[in-house]
């Protein structure tokens, strides 16, 4: 159970060094992507001027507010509240990400085998960061970098710099192994004596 | 008491930026009655850390969670009130988007179709505002619920029938809380609504979702249907962001409602641990805010 301090853009033997149980500080850069973002660029084919190889990009979008433009705010917007959504409902946009040379995913509630699979075939790991969490994560945020496909805000692609961005838990990795498979065999094999504690027939 | 439209318009702006801030007390408690019972080490770290958060949220005066939610406003009228039916749903709506604009908050509020987001936290339909009469004189009560969306995209209704009996109920519960897993963002409070129509039950279901901890079903059939079913989804593991642990849930709460002779209808709404409330009290004597 090492701790990993990564400054993207990694490598893909640094991403395959990540275990389960591990824990990783992010410093640096950080994207922000979800829904809308991701339905834009993988199904309806806009581009984006950011390149994922090496990058980390979490599963958020924020509560921001306009500002003048200055070194500190270059694009206007200063953070209020980020956070961290439901990482279940970009699944499927792992393994486009993935082939875009990504190489680390930060969420809540985990991905499915689908995504387990491209970690495995690129090299990347998925770090689970604590849903709910946004007033502390936002701690961690120095300042919005920059920021594209802004005609969907705030679902747009966020360029955060973050310091001391953890500690998150290893939670998939490059080697097929998840936190969350061994959860819900876990759970699921607790179903029948939970139902029985119940009295139910 | 005649109520005048722009103090509500001012207590439901209020209401929405309170309630995305403070936890309220049950919560709390809540919390730190889970993290005393809880073995695992994970879900101790994880616990941990949302109380951590909470304390954070309070010091920076930020937002517990940057999930801003579908804002839900509940208002119960009590006898002797005097306001303008029509003027005071457009007072509170008034209220949402001031919140959004001026604090400002993330809109999360998109069109279902076009999924344009007006920036202002409303729409068609949106916020729900429900309101009821209650029996006190001369009081407005205003409870605001920013409903978080990891735990309301997992809600589930069933229209059970009577052959399968209450075991279809705790059944259905039991699978629900295994399927939502992390999702929901745990410890959750699994809101269950029983019987009714098919509408009532699900809005059954999500008032139980958002009433306070310690609180019980005044159904005595219900009351008992909370203990034991609380007791068994924290048997299954899940655990706080379903990393495993013992606390799964805060608790589950139950609603009953009367329903068919040929139905047994079963909902489950889920609330996430940013279990999120405010509400405020009008008089003669002012306002007052609380949970």
């Amino acid at each position: 159970m090492a701790h990993h301090v990564l400054r993207p853009p990694i490598t893909e033997a640094e991403a395959r060094l990540l275990r389960v149980n591990d824990t990783v500080t992010l410093e640096g850069t950080l994207f922000g992507i979800r829904d809308a973002n991701l339905i834009a660029m993988f199904d309806r084919g806009r581009a984006t001027k950011f390149d994922w190889r090496g990058q980390a990009a979490i599963h958020t979008a924020p509560n921001v507010k306009r500002v003048p433009a200055s070194p500190e705010h270059p694009t206007g917007y200063a953070p209020v509240c980020v956070g961290t959504t439901t990482s279940a409902r970009m699944e499927r946009f792992t393994r486009p990400l993935a082939e875009r040379g990504l190489r680390i995913v930060v969420g809540k509630g985990g991905l499915a085998q689908g995504s387990l699979d491209a970690f495995r075939e690129f090299g990347a790991a998925y770090l689970a960061i604590i849903g709910g969490t946004a007033a502390l994560e936002t701690t961690w945020i120095d300042a919005i970098e920059d920021v594209d496909l802004d005609d969907l805000h705030p679902e747009s692609i966020w360029k955060f710099r973050v310091h001391g961005f953890g500690p998150l838990l290893v939670a998939m990795d490059s080697h097929s192994a998840s936190l969350y498979d061994v959860v819900q065999r876990d759970s699921r094999a607790r179903r029948a004596q939970t139902l029985a504690k119940l009295g139910v027939k | 008491m005649r109520i005048d439209p722009a103090q509500v318009e001012e207590v439901a702006r209020e209401l929405y930026v309170r309630a995305l801030k403070v936890l309220p007390p049950d919560v709390k408690e809540g919390f730190a009655r889970l993290a005393a019972g809880e073995t695992d080490a994970t879900a101790k770290r994880v616990l941990a850390t949302m109380i951590t958060n909470i304390r954070v949220a309070e010091d920076t005066g930020n937002m517990l969670c940057q999930d801003t939610g579908i804002p839900i406003y509940n208002v119960v009228i009590g006898r002797g009130v005097q306001i303008d039916g029509p003027e005071l749903k457009s007072a509170i709506r008034r209220g949402c988007e001031r919140a959004t604009r001026e604090h400002p908050l993330r809109s999360s509020v998109v069109h279902p179709i076009t999924r344009r987001n007006e920036q202002t936290s409303c729409g068609p339909g949106i916020p729900p505002i429900h309101i009821d009469f209650g029996e006190e004189h001369d009081r407005l009560v205003i409870e605001m619920v920013p409903k978080g969306s990891g735990s309301e995209n997992n809600s589930w209704l069933r229209m059970a029938i009577p052959a399968e009996g209450v075991d279809a109920i705790k059944t259905f519960v039991v699978d629900c809380v295994l399927d939502a897993g992390g999702k929901t963002c745990p410890p959750t409070i699994v809101g269950v609504g029983i019987g009714g129509t098919s509408d009532l039950c699900v809005a059954l279901a999500k008032r139980a979702a958002t009433r306070a901890l310690g609180t019980a079903c005044p159904d005595p059939e219900g009351a008992a249907l909370e203990k034991s079913l609380t007791e068994a989804v924290n048997m299954l593991g899940v655990g706080p962001q379903g990393l495993g642990g013992d606390s799964t849930s805060f608790a589950v709460h139950v609603e009953i409602a009367a329903t068919h002779i040929t139905m047994n209808p079963v909902a489950v709404n889920m609330q996430c641990h940013s279990a999120r409330r405010a509400s405020a009290a009008i008089t003669p004597a002012g306002v007052e805010y609380g949970f």
